[in-house]
């Protein structure tokens, strides 16, 4: 027999795990989101939204027209809901927007900055306006130019900037007055690879500091599959899928892909006796989902007894884009799909 | 977040006053201004008036000093209502191409860069922006208007005794009234110009424009249907009829009488004006426009 199959090897798990955050452990949720609805000119934009987020990274996913950015505005306080509210840090939206919005940074998702100034004196302005006293600002805008990489071209005038540098000055002003929230509206838009991984960095630095929540609105998923550890997915102006991540991720611990060699029909029906559900995807590979007390070592010991090898098994696990692709499938934005609840489909 | 440890820090120090952070827009936006020489110098000039007349009025008291120069002062430019008035007026003209300089960047250069969301995405409201930005025009007309002119009248009340003072508290008063008026009126004309058009040398020439254009409005109907309604287009009408009846000299600008306009529809007229700059304001300065 072969090694392989004589003793249970660990299996390979691609779950990404988050640090503790020390100090930002919300009783309340970040963002609550009530029955909140936009309507624009008649044509409701955000239709009844409900949801509480609470994660420090939160990925907010749609296609175009979804709604993301008019979300994102309507808790800044830019478009009045037309009914339902919101509360952010358990303020309303609604009543207190002057004093939420001093716990908020904001980076939008085009270029806004003011042309012939300088980098640190533009910072340094926005960082006064949200209040604070104008030594402070000055120096938590030289500190917020030098920690997103731009401390030696702080002097130079923003219209000068790449773009890749003006999404960094955006980013800047946006964290210079410590918020405890941040907003960032298509942080890696038209960023070359080097910059754009640059800005993801930084976004999980942030995240990772345990100091401030971060939601990040992109259609790209793989910035929000490094950044976020909750999605909410909006699409025509519903919420179509809320879930966490990590808890998505490990809910799907029980769905096996395994590469096989030697006698795999003998081995596939040994283990339909133990109650699994398999399909053959390949001449050697085969996906099973394990049935409780099922374990992985039954599946060593059955294959063992079969004479054959297991030469490869993963943990299946739900991509964000699967889950963003069965979010777009499942219907029109009419029903609202909200993953992790017991009802949802699962294949 | 120090420098050198390159990690996010929240600040936790001391906030300004929520009322005190509009002044931090012209507080920036006089760095800029005073960047440029010539500015300055401009700015410098709009001080020569207010010195000229504080020395007439000193002349005034000083008879030593008017019988060296060998004349009388106090009947060639007798200090009156009307020696406070041309100061305001010469002054407000002066208030008006610092308009022309410094107002029509002010919005338009937010606009063009998309950079009302950073504003307001703070604690700042729409209306403590548009103040905010109105400051910056409100202090310095200020400070070469109803300042000086103050200054001026306390000037000659120290000189001619406190029975003077107390006959003529009115003038304090008309050049404090009358200066703020202009004010109010360039600045919100001015910020109005500048949040929809968003091209400097277009924003300068409609302010210049909107002066010229309903002067020669206002008069034309005057002419072409003998009315004195025709003044209610003229910008320029207005305020002399509203400034003749705050220093008590009637058609000073020396109008046939039936052209002169009645002081309370001038005051409507002016309110009028004011309140279509605030309803555009207020169409235009947003965060983000929504397209219908």
């Amino acid at each position: 027999m072969d090694n392989a199959l004589q003793k249970t090897p660990e299996p390979i798990v691609e779950v990404a795990v988050l640090p503790k955050a020390p100090e930002l452990v919300p009783a309340a949720p970040v963002i609550n989101l009530d029955g909140l609805s936009v309507t624009f000119g008649g044509r409701p934009i955000l239709k009844e939204l409900r949801g509480e987020l609470r994660g420090r990274a939160i990925g907010l996913l749609g296609p175009n027209g979804a709604g993301k950015t008019t979300l994102i505005h309507t808790l800044l306080g830019f478009h009045p809901p037309s009914s339902g509210t919101a509360h952010i840090f358990g303020r309303d939206i609604r009543s207190d927007a002057k004093q939420i919005r001093t716990q908020i940074g904001y980076m939008p998702e085009r270029d806004s900055f003011i042309a012939n100034m300088s980098c640190v004196h533009f910072v340094r302005l926005m960082a006064e306006l949200s209040g604070l006293p104008s030594e402070a600002a000055l120096e938590r805008a030289h500190e917020a130019l030098f920690y997103v990489g731009l401390g030696e071209a702080r002097y130079r005038k923003v219209g000068t900037y790449s773009l890749g540098m003006k999404q960094l000055a955006k980013l800047a002003q946006a964290i210079v007055h410590g918020p405890r929230l941040i907003f960032l509206d298509e942080p890696t838009n038209g960023l070359d690879p080097p910059a754009r991984q640059r800005m993801i960095e930084l976004i999980r630095q942030i995240r990772d500091s345990g100091k401030a929540h971060i939601l990040l609105s992109s259609h790209l998923l793989r910035d929000v599959e490094e950044c976020c550890e909750e999605i909410l997915i909006v699409k025509q102006g519903r919420i179509v899928v809320s879930c966490n991540l990590e808890e998505e991720r490990k809910s799907n611990l029980k769905f096996l892909e395994i590469e096989t060699r030697g006698d795999r029909e003998a081995f596939v029906e040994a283990i339909a006796t133990l109650g699994c559900e398999y399909a053959l995807t390949s001449e050697r590979r085969l996906k099973l989902i394990l049935q409780n007390g099922v374990e992985i070592r039954d599946l060593y010991r059955i294959a063992g007894e079969q004479e054959v090898q297991i030469r490869r098994l993963n943990f299946k696990r739900d991509s964000l884009e699967d889950i963003f692709l069965k979010a777009m499938e499942g219907g029109n934005g009419d029903v609202g799909h909200v993953a992790g609840l017991p009802d949802r489909g699962k294949q | 977040m120090a420098v050198y440890e390159h990690a996010y820090k929240p600040y936790a120090g001391p906030l300004t006053p929520e009322w005190s952070r509009f002044l931090v827009i012209p507080r920036h936006a006089y760095r800029d201004v005073f960047g440029s020489k010539l500015f300055t110098g401009f700015f410098a000039m709009c001080f020569l008036c207010p010195l000229v007349m504080a020395i007439l009025i000193y002349l005034h008291h000083n008879l030593t000093a008017m019988a060296i120069f060998q004349i009388n002062l106090r009947d060639l430019a007798p200090i009156n209502g009307f020696f406070f008035q041309f100061f305001v007026s010469f002054q407000t003209v002066l208030a008006f191409l610092l308009t022309v300089l410094i107002g029509p960047p002010l919005i338009s250069r937010d606009l063009a860069n998309n950079a009302l969301p950073l504003y307001l995405c703070r604690p700042l409201s729409r209306a403590e922006y548009v103040i905010g930005k109105m400051s910056v025009l409100l202090i310095m007309i200020s400070a070469m208007t109803w300042v000086p002119g103050e200054l001026l009248f306390l000037f000659q009340s120290y000189l001619e005794g406190a029975g003077w003072a107390a006959r003529n508290l009115w003038i304090a008063g008309a050049i404090f009234v009358m200066s703020w008026i202009w004010i109010l009126l360039l600045a919100l004309l001015s910020v109005t110009i500048s949040a929809w058009v968003k091209w400097r040398l277009a924003a300068s020439a409609a302010l210049f424009g909107l002066f010229i254009i309903s002067n020669a409005i206002g008069f034309t109907v005057n002419g072409v249907l003998q009315t004195r309604w025709g003044g209610l287009f003229n910008l320029t009408i207005i305020m002399k009829t509203i400034e003749d009846s705050l220093f008590r000299e009637p058609n000073s600008a020396g109008l046939p009488s039936w052209m002169v306009l009645p002081t309370p529809a001038a005051w409507i007229a002016l309110a009028l004006y004011c309140a279509a700059c605030l309803f555009l304001l207020t169409r235009k300065v947003r965060a983000y426009e929504v397209v219908k």
